[in-house]
């Protein structure tokens, strides 16, 4: 099993993927195996944090006091520039094929990836 | 060769102090009475799930608590497509020989038995634990990033979506036992709250207290058969951020599917019976199924093609977004209001020729679809 890198769902501000250097399949969720070809230990990498964005749903309406104090936030599907696609939040006024890079914020007690239009 | 000999639905709404076992077991004897067999005959049961009250095994704590003793019995849980996937099952279990008589039911008091919240959060756990949760999206959320994308490969506004929750209003008016009897005009679903944009509340089904119940039997009960003509299913993913493009979503597949299971064409089809959690929802699946083309959908609401006397009636009873939701027995509905247009029992809702009917279910986030074609036979 190769290294553990830092990892947003960890609590740490990074994004990272797996690549499976038996059939090159690239996942976001991470597993001991590649979902494409089954090969063990498809090794982990950082991503750019650099994609466009694929969909996005303002919440106005969240279900916990936690969540509730952020409304309204932008959930976002972006397409990775390495190959994936990741949900995370975003600036309001995000569209649709717009060039975004990731930051980090806090979101109800932990940290979330978070998209802004890139400069 | 299978029939579903019996239905049976409550009406939708609040169900003050009725347990989930309580409408079960209320949906259970409507549908044995309308098939006229007695609870010794039944020797199956297949159950939904209960977000009120979970149970490793609700299907033999429904059995007992109404009195049976079946031969084969469990729960299966598939989301929104759980009522067509029991139907599913019982349909070859009732081929096969391992039952006469199967019993397919569900019901939540998932009103008033929980908070709104609750039933939000629970829902939202269709999402990844680790890489979708902790952002705080709600199921209309990962049904608006659908919407968001839908709408801008498709030429589909907020307005088109809008036609689709009056349409179901306005059949639920027709419909005694149907949550919402206000009838509704585009405006409101434009003017009501938003929910997760582009969905806005009146794009959403409520939450319900409810059940319903059917029962698939090897051999017809009454005079009017309605036969199982065949079913398929599809599952391409579970989380919204693993799905595949638009065009290569389950229902596509599912219907595909069926229809070389049963040789029958869309052109066939005289009633339809789609979920409808979400505007979108009955948006997008109307158009995989091809009943209508892309980005169509609304434009043949409008034309008043899926009215009641429109070519192509759809969800005479109101559907989800307006006869309610209640879980697993909210789309067990959709078969409910078929059979009783298949069969003429639809009184004032009555459609001029419900045939053949093409049912669609929908769970997850498009995630696991089942489709079925049901026959009137005499």
């Amino acid at each position: 099993m190769s290294k553990r890198i830092a990892d947003w769902t960890k609590g740490e501000g990074a994004i990272t993927y797996q690549a499976c250097t038996s059939c090159g399949h690239v996942q976001y969720f991470h597993r001991a195996f590649c979902a494409a070809c089954g090969a063990s230990d498809p090794p982990e990498a950082r991503a750019s944090g650099k994609g466009r964005v694929y969909a996005t749903s303002l919440v106005c309406r969240a279900a916990t006091p936690e969540t509730r104090a952020h409304v309204p936030y932008n959930i976002l599907l972006v397409d990775c520039a390495e190959g994936f696609r990741m949900m995370a939040h975003g600036d309001n006024g995000l569209a649709i094929g717009d060039s975004v890079v990731a930051s980090f914020k806090p979101f109800a007690g932990t940290l979330v990836p978070y998209f802004a239009k890139e400069k | 060769m299978s029939f579903i000999t019996g239905v049976g639905l409550t009406p939708f709404g609040k169900h003050e102090g009725s347990s989930s076992l309580d409408l079960m077991s209320k949906a259970a004897q409507a549908a044995l009475d309308d098939a006229g067999l007695k609870r010794a005959e039944i020797d199956g049961v297949l159950c939904g799930y209960s977000t009120v009250s979970p149970h490793i095994m609700l299907a033999t704590v429904f059995a007992e608590h109404f009195g049976i003793r079946p031969s084969y019995a469990h729960a299966v849980q598939v989301g929104g497509a759980t009522g067509l996937a029991m139907t599913m099952l019982a349909h070859h279990l009732v081929e096969a020989g391992v039952a006469k008589h199967v019993l397919v039911v569900a019901g939540e008091n998932r009103l008033t038995g929980q908070s709104r919240d609750a039933s939000i959060q629970a829902l939202a756990q269709v999402g990844h634990p680790d890489y979708e949760v902790p952002l705080g999206p709600t199921i209309p959320a990962y049904y608006g990033l659908v919407a968001n994308r839908y709408m801008h490969e498709y030429g589909v506004t907020e307005e088109d979506l809008a036609e689709f929750a009056v349409l179901m209003r306005s059949h639920a008016c027709t419909h005694p036992g149907a949550q919402f009897h206000d009838p509704i005009e585009v405006a409101d679903v434009m003017a009501s709250k938003p929910v997760a944009m582009p969905l806005k509340l009146l794009d959403c089904c409520p939450v319900s207290d409810g059940g319903a119940a059917f029962v698939i039997s090897r051999a017809r009960t009454g005079e009017t058969g309605v036969r199982i003509r065949g079913c398929a299913q599809a599952h391409t993913h579970q989380h919204v951020t693993a799905a595949p493009a638009l065009s290569e979503l389950g229902a596509e597949i599912s219907i595909a599917r069926a229809k070389e299971a049963t040789g029958l064409a869309i052109s066939d089809v005289r009633y339809a019976a789609i979920y409808d959690s979400f505007t979108i929802t009955l948006a997008m699946l109307l158009e995989d199924l091809g009943l209508a083309g892309r980005g169509e959908a609304a434009a043949r609401v409008r034309a008043g093609h899926f009215g009641r006397d429109g070519a192509m009636p759809l969800n005479t009873h109101g559907g989800l977004l307006s006869y309610g939701h209640c879980g697993v027995g909210g789309a067990m509905a959709h078969l409910v209001e078929a059979h009783l247009q298949m069969t003429g029992r639809a009184a004032n809702r009555q459609v001029h020729d419900a045939s053949i009917a093409l049912l669609h279910g929908d769970g997850g986030v498009l995630s696991s679809h089942v489709s079925m074609f049901l026959e009137r036979v005499r």
